[in-house]
């Protein structure tokens, strides 16, 4: 299994997602973003958190058109997994891997703590390892994580089962810290190969530092 | 050569919170007739281009592919 990792520059998460998946089994590279090609072994191609170019204009804008995210866009359209975390994520919707945009939160704060997230659909490899309405605790770190879809686009992630994460309390209720639509914290395609998250799976790997959520989640990718 | 203003901003129907924050800090220094505020970014441009026509197909590419994020902002273009 080999999970290979997207840096940017800015890019911050991406020797937690190394030392995330390298403790679950997997064999990683980090991939500078001047890489016109994915490495043909990798099983995952992760776009890790942090910040890209400075976010100018809007975050995850000017990394669209890296030379990596060419590369990115034709792994995923074969089918490959690919998975962005909080700036990966804005990156994927900028790039049009994924629906919608991510705003700056609604309270206008950089919001950075623990938060609730209660599994919506697992009928895909990335939460396989959960049930659906589980609550789990991962860290959020972000500024623009106010998720925002249209009505229809909204409509369309819910017949194809795309709602993957909705952020909650500890009992599941919802709770929404930035303003997203329908409280969602995470999503996928319509073909279910491409993930984007704003919390940190790979923040949530060991119960003395808050939570080991984060494993059943990443674990999902390794034995898909 | 010609000048391009590009006025970029939240759709209609999608919440500017920053907006709201400043209508709040307006209403907080007793700035009281003001209705609505909506905060957007301008984004000028200089361009070698001369032909106004073909000056304004090009900036809406660029408004497009990356001045703005069309599912969340519109924009306006102005030559000066």
């Amino acid at each position: 299994m080999k999970v290979t990792i997207v840096q940017f520059p800015g890019t911050n998460c991406e020797y937690d997602t190394q030392h995330a998946f390298e403790d679950l089994g997997a064999d990683t590279e980090i991939l500078w973003h001047k890489s016109e090609s994915v490495p043909s072994d990798t099983n995952l191609l992760v776009v890790a958190g942090g910040f890209s170019y400075g976010d100018y204009l809007r975050s995850g804008a000017i990394a669209k058109f890296s030379p990596v995210m060419k590369a990115v866009s034709e792994y995923a359209g074969k089918g490959g997994k690919v998975l962005g975390i909080c700036n990966g994520f804005q990156v994927l919707t900028e790039a049009g891997l994924l629906p919608g945009a991510l705003k700056r939160n609604n309270g206008l704060h950089f919001i950075s703590k623990h938060h609730h997230l209660k599994v919506i659909n697992n009928d895909n490899i990335f939460l396989e390892k959960l049930n659906n309405n589980d609550v789990v605790n991962i860290p959020v770190a972000h500024h623009d994580g106010n998720y925002y879809i249209d009505n229809n686009g909204l409509k369309e992630l819910y017949e194809n089962n795309q709602v993957l994460l909705k952020y909650t309390d500890e009992n599941g209720e919802n709770k929404n810290p930035n303003g997203s639509v329908d409280s969602i914290a995470g999503i996928c395609n319509k073909e279910k190969n491409v993930f984007g998250l704003m919390p940190h799976p790979e923040r949530a790997m060991e119960a003395l530092l808050g939570s080991d959520d984060g494993i059943k989640m990443l674990q999902g990718f390794l034995e898909a | 050569m010609i000048k391009a203003i590009v006025n970029v901003s939240l759709k209609a129907g999608v919440l500017d919170s920053q907006g709201k924050a400043v209508h709040h800090a307006l209403d907080s220094l007793h700035f009281n007739g003001v209705n609505d505020v909506r905060v957007g970014k301008q984004i000028v441009l200089s361009l070698d281009e001369t032909n106004r026509e073909k000056a304004i197909t090009d900036v809406t590419k660029m408004c497009e592919e990356l001045l703005a994020n069309t599912v969340i902002e519109d924009y306006e273009i102005e030559l000066v």
